[in-house]
């Protein structure tokens, strides 16, 4: 199993393997689910109070499927672990984490340095997600800080 | 003109640092060319047949003078002298060395500029009419909405792996200036019959190998929801377009093969859950938007007549200006196909002059067109016939606009790698042969693509010539009745294809056919209209 590089979580990882969307609505006692870029997300949302970790797939980085999985699954109110495995980039990382993602497990590991530098590169942002951050319109217009 | 904020700012700055991490890790090897690419694609920085090319984003096709002349020194410090305007109402440089791209990207930040979006398979940079806010027919200026667009946009978390490239189109009057309806989206901004605004979305248009013309989807999307139906027609496409096949990948195949109305049906699903979302800027954001566009200081009370004594003047002034909505001034459209020119290109002296003609006499604003020209918006007409005597005497001054020497034609293959023909010489020649009889033949507009691809416009030509690869030797194709104002139409093919020699020919025994038939003040598009193919073949191949 690949290493998870990066967790922006506080509590324990799961050890539970990941099943797949179709196996998962049978299997009562699965914890962890794999997105494949052709799964329909929104077939986990009667589920999400039993899941713990939604691993989305990303076979090349390209493929942008996940992206939208991951904020629908994040809309819905899912509030466990959401990693992003596969090909995962340095410069998609800002994207992913922006659409709820909160751990990487990159197929080939990134160099340290540059994740970080590309993470905290744009602090801030035209458009709101589900990760909490103020759009400069809401700071534009004084629901939050900045001129 | 909007200005950028300290927010704005921020985020162009970022984005060359970004952009200089990403070159020096590409320069030092840490990164693949493989890597690199979608990430140097991201910013408008293709790799050509030469050199690498650098797309500049020109959001809705407005520009400052100050913003045009740089520019023209970019030009000049980076390329060979010269600038070329495409029909995204950008424009790219053709011969850039990679490592200096960041640098030119923090020259273009210094003026409010940037290159983000410009390629990739991402939200393109937004174009709109180039007469807006200048001219009568527009129901509000429709700039302030693509700009909003603009922002949402840029750097979109889910949106910027898509399955392809998506461009949108924002305007706000019935007669289309922006080909609006070939767009993955088209918004048209509309007041509904209690004064309210609202957009008018168009989805699923565009040219191609698989031309087609975008059917509205939803008449009327209040103007403060906006953001969110077009979030909900790129969720909708970012989950099922088709990623199996790069040419099967844009949003026309999926609203196509799903049929306008189910597509539609996920969108206003899509669009009811993200209504909950709580994504829609408020309406205070398009207001403070809206103040940045507000109108110049136009004099009242000026003469509204001309001295058209001079007969080059009064026929340039015929030809390229149109009606401005203040009494006393007019829009103008310099012309960027001189006879045997390259279409878009000027030189870096030329691009220099018209930011400085803009400040002189235009309210320091310029606009790019479609058609690959550049327009003042706002030239009183007392000033007239002084601005056309500097554009004349740079090389400007070519009273053709609309005619059949203001061709829109891609780089083809003396640029290209995508190309299969050479698009340039094909315009050259066809500029030459009719020089002498353009105001004859009257409104025409020819559209060259180098390729399937049809960054030319070829589908929507009222004359389009497709360059093709037969058997190791360039082809061109002839279409006839393509359009793509508010009557937008897609051409037709006459038959078999001619060379390079034999495809000038052919356009020839086109017009002669149109000027033998005209009825009254047709238009070549219209007498084709009204008398079918068959003549024009019967000519061009009996």
């Amino acid at each position: 199993m690949v290493e998870t590089q990066f967790r922006f979580r506080a509590d324990e990882p799961v050890a539970d393997p990941a099943v797949t969307v179709d196996a998962f609505g049978d299997q009562t006692n699965a914890a962890a689910v794999r997105i494949e870029p052709g799964d329909d997300a929104r077939d986990l949302i009667p589920h999400l109070d039993r899941i713990k970790l939604v691993e989305v797939n990303f076979p090349v980085f390209g493929d942008g499927r996940g992206y939208s999985a991951a904020r629908i699954l994040r809309e819905a109110g899912y509030v466990g672990e959401l990693r992003a495995v596969g090909d995962v980039l340095v410069d998609q990382l800002a994207y992913l984490r922006r659409c709820g993602f909160d751990s990487f497990a990159p197929e080939r590991e990134l160099n340290h340095a540059d994740a970080e530098a590309a993470m905290a590169r744009y602090p801030e942002v035209y458009s709101p997600t589900v990760d909490g951050l103020a759009p400069i319109w809401a700071k534009r217009h004084g629901h939050g800080a900045g001129n | 003109m909007y200005k950028y904020d300290s927010y704005d700012q921020q985020m162009v700055d970022a984005r060359v640092a970004d952009f200089r991490d990403q070159v020096r890790r590409r320069l030092d090897g840490s990164i693949s060319e493989e890597q690199f690419r979608p990430l140097r694609l991201m910013n408008g920085l293709y790799l050509q047949l030469h050199a690498y090319m650098l797309r500049v984003a020109v959001p809705y096709g407005t520009l400052s003078s100050a913003q045009m002349k740089m520019l023209g020194d970019i030009a000049d410090k980076y390329d060979r002298g010269y600038g070329h305007f495409t029909t995204r109402q950008n424009i790219q440089y053709n011969w850039i060395k990679l490592e200096d791209a960041p640098d030119i990207l923090a020259d273009l930040a210094s003026v409010e500029m940037h290159a983000i979006q410009t390629s990739g398979n991402c939200i393109r940079n937004t174009t709109s009419d180039q007469y807006a806010g200048a001219i009568a027919d527009e129901v509000v200026d429709p700039r302030p909405y693509a700009e909003l667009i603009r922002q949402w946009s840029t750097f979109h978390p889910e949106f910027s792996f898509l399955p392809r490239k998506f461009k949108m189109a924002v305007i706000a009057s019935d007669t289309d200036r922006a080909a609006m309806r070939l767009h993955d989206i088209g918004i048209q901004i509309v007041k509904n019959a209690a004064g309210e605004l609202g957009a008018a979305f168009y989805v699923g248009g565009g040219m191609g190998r698989t031309p087609m013309v975008a059917p509205c989807i939803n008449e009327f999307v209040p103007i403060d929801q906006m953001i969110t139906y077009s979030e909900a027609c790129l969720r909708v496409y970012n989950r099922h377009g088709r990623r199996d096949n790069k040419y099967k990948a844009r949003i026309k195949i999926l609203v196509h093969e799903l049929g306008k109305d189910e597509y539609t049906r996920q969108v206003e699903a899509e669009f009811a859950h993200l209504l909950t979302q709580g994504i829609e800027p408020p309406l205070a954001e398009l207001e403070r938007i809206k103040v940045q566009f507000a109108d110049p200081a136009f004099a009242t009370g000026l003469v509204d007549t001309l001295d058209r004594s001079d007969p080059d003047f009064a026929l340039w002034v015929d030809n390229n200006t149109h009606t401005h909505r203040i009494p006393g001034y007019v829009v103008v459209t310099i012309s960027l196909k001189p006879v045997g020119g390259i279409p878009g290109d000027a030189s870096a002296d030329q691009i220099r002059l018209m930011g400085d003609l803009a400040k002189d006499y235009s309210f320091d604003e310029l606009r790019v067109t479609h058609a690959q020209n550049i327009v003042l918006p706002h030239v009183q007409k007392a000033e007239l016939y002084a601005l056309w005597q500097k554009l004349d005497a740079a090389g400007l001054g070519t009273a053709n606009l609309d005619k059949i020497g203001d061709i829109i034609a891609c780089p083809g293959l003396d640029y290209c790698s995508l190309a299969n023909a050479r698009s340039i010489p094909v315009a050259q020649k066809i500029s030459q042969r009719f020089a002498a009889r353009e105001q004859e033949i009257g409104e025409l507009k020819l559209k060259i693509s180098g390729c399937i691809n049809a960054c030319g416009h070829h589908h929507a030509g009222h004359i389009g010539i497709l360059g093709v690869d037969r058997k190791g030797v360039e082809n061109y194709q002839l279409l006839l009745g393509g359009s793509e104002g508010a009557d937008t139409s897609l051409g037709t093919i006459t038959g078999p294809g001619f060379d390079e020699n034999g495809i000038v020919d052919a356009v020839e025994k086109a017009t002669d056919v149109y000027l033998a038939n005209k009825e009254g003040e047709e238009r070549f598009l219209d007498t084709y209209r009204r008398i079918g193919m068959a003549p024009f073949k019967e000519a061009i191949y009996g």
